[in-house]
């Protein structure tokens, strides 16, 4: 008896410390249902042979929250005026402590978070993931895909230095080919007739805050389809995937148009 | 055919009445008309009103069963008043409140949404214009040789104004003085297209203008075209398409002579041109964005251009 004492004693401890620290977690779960949230969005069954192919999409995630992050700080130190705006990038990059990193991370991170978005998409393509019942965050992918490019496209002419002013030319004048509204999109993007100055200020609302925060929506509903529909298995898996099926419908599947349930 | 279902009308409350909205209208009428200090509204107002009112009055005590009756005795009414008991639902005062809150909600929006929008998009498109650009007295344009002129399109813009054109003088042509002047855009996808030929950069000249800033003149000699580095377009030294990808000559700006001055007015696009210099025939079109055809039946996909 003696000797059983000391461990309860230590157990009663433990539990209190941890009673000390779901405490306010349950404070927030009874009135906001949070963790019940991250729970379902976090703590999901998963394939048994899911491998590194399947980090990709994370990666992706990654890369942009860094070029969020470091897009918000650059966002302090440059001036989107025409006569100050190339002055303000060398600034950042030879004047400014950390300048170099955070813009590098941000001009690199770039070309990362495309290319990341690339091999996401062979990985989904070669699996087979976009399959039933995935179809549309397939599509919502190739919504953000083409987002994530026009976020390339406007930020690429930012630094405003012979590279950005003659690429941004060229990119515009290839949106006036198009037939019928071509002509149309590019005076909008052009701001006017010519490039001028409202062109790089329009270009940088459009850069960091429309595009972005389509970014953001689309990621959202992206990753929500995911938590809902669960994680696919590989083609060549001989297990089922880590979720369970709905039971079977005898009478076929049913919807708010089709079939009845008996 | 008409089939009876339980009691005739509602147990309760009055009937359905237009009354009332006679009543808020001469009320409104009544309270803008002093707020506007109109008088007579206001009388006219306070008339429709105590009207209204009154006779609403009058239904609500009453019952206003003169005009229920009335409809009773015409089959096709009674018919329409049974299809409305069929569907009670159709009126009933959450759905009208559920539109009533889509409707304003949708004019709110649209009251706010349309003039961002349009803001978004129109000055784009409105008060687009050219000014006249001088870009120096014609004796600095020796004849026969292409001069490459840059100077701010517009000054108030500053630097980001800047544009280059090809002046090539040629003589007089019955007695007047003839220019050939190119735009240095390419029509492939804008990037500047260079003289093929000798650049006297060590000529290099800033001619001071009168109430603008000043215009750099660099003479070339020998040009026998342009060419485009980005895409390899070529022209000829007339600006017509040699070689690449360009869909058409190159633009060219129109011009005036003021006080012995070389003025530039606007940019016009170009199918092609026949002939050279003075004797050149020129199918000019009104300026249209680089890698938009003209002529030819490509043309027919570029059917309207925005005002520039």
């Amino acid at each position: 008896m003696a000797t059983a004492a000391p461990p309860r004693k230590r157990k009663g401890k433990q539990q209190q410390l941890v009673g000390l620290l779901l405490y306010p977690l349950d404070w927030l779960e009874e009135r906001s249902g949070i963790v019940g949230g991250v729970k379902w969005f976090l703590f999901r069954k998963v394939p048994r042979d899911s491998s590194w192919w399947h980090t990709l999409g994370s990666a992706t995630l990654t890369a942009f929250l860094v070029q969020a992050g470091t897009g918000v700080i650059l966002a302090m130190y440059y001036k989107p005026d025409p006569d100050k705006a190339y002055e303000s990038i060398q600034h950042i990059t030879s004047d400014l402590t950390l300048g170099w990193l955070v813009r590098g991370m941000h001009r690199w991170g770039a070309s990362v978070f495309i290319i990341l978005m690339f091999f996401h998409m062979a990985r989904v393509f070669l699996f087979g993931a976009y399959k039933y019942p995935r179809e549309l965050n397939w599509l919502v992918g190739a919504a953000l895909l083409i987002t994530g490019m026009l976020e390339g496209f406007t930020g690429y002419l930012l630094p405003w230095d012979q590279t950005a002013y003659w690429a941004t030319v060229v990119g515009i004048n290839i949106n006036a080919s198009a037939p019928f509204l071509g002509p149309f999109i590019a005076q909008f993007l052009r701001g006017g007739a010519e490039i001028g100055a409202d062109t790089l200020a329009r270009w940088y609302a459009l850069h960091m805050l429309l595009v972005p925060g389509a970014l953001f929506g689309l990621i959202g509903l992206h990753l929500y389809l995911v938590a809902r529909l669960g994680v696919s298995s590989p083609p060549w898996s001989r297990v089922a995937a880590g979720r369970e099926r709905p039971p079977e419908e005898p009478n076929g599947r049913t919807g708010l148009t089709r079939g009845k349930r008996v | 055919m008409v089939e009876t279902k339980g009691p005739a009308g509602p147990p309760h409350g009055p009937e359905p009445s237009l009354w009332p909205l006679g009543f808020a209208i001469g009320l409104t009428v009544t309270l803008v008309g002093l707020v506007i200090g109109s008088w007579s509204a206001a009388a006219v107002g306070a008339v429709v009103m105590v009207a209204c009112g009154f006779v609403w009055m009058r239904d609500a005590m009453t019952g206003g069963d003169s005009t229920a009756d009335a409809a009773a005795q015409t089959p096709g009414a009674v018919a329409v008043a049974d299809d409305a008991e069929e569907d009670p639902e159709l009126y009933r005062r959450g759905t009208f409140l559920g539109l009533a809150t889509l409707g304003l909600g949708g004019v709110i929006t649209g009251m706010v949404a349309l003039p961002v929008a349009g803001f978004a998009v129109l000055p784009a498109f409105v008060d687009q214009g050219h000014d006249e650009v001088d870009i120096g007295p014609i004796e600095d344009y020796p004849e026969g040789d292409f001069v490459v002129a840059t100077f701010l399109s517009n000054p108030e813009q500053g630097e980001v104004s800047r544009r280059t054109a090809y002046v090539r003088n040629n003589g007089l042509k019955d007695g007047l003085p003839s220019f050939t002047i190119l735009s240095n855009r390419c029509v492939h996808l804008g990037c500047p297209v260079q003289v093929n030929g000798l650049s006297l950069e060590d000529q290099k000249q800033q001619v001071k203008i009168e109430g603008g800033p000043p215009v750099e003149l660099t003479p070339t000699k020998a040009a026998s075209g342009f060419g485009c580095p980005c895409h390899g377009g070529q022209y000829d030294t007339e600006g017509n398409r040699k070689a690449g990808p360009p869909v058409r000559a190159l633009d060219r700006y129109r011009f005036l002579i003021r006080d012995g001055h070389l003025v530039l007015t606007e940019p016009y696009s170009v199918g092609e041109v026949d002939g050279t210099g003075s004797e050149a025939v020129i199918h000019a079109y009104d300026w249209v964005n680089p890698s938009v055809h003209v002529d030819g039946v490509e043309a027919i996909l570029y059917p309207l251009e925005p005002p520039h």
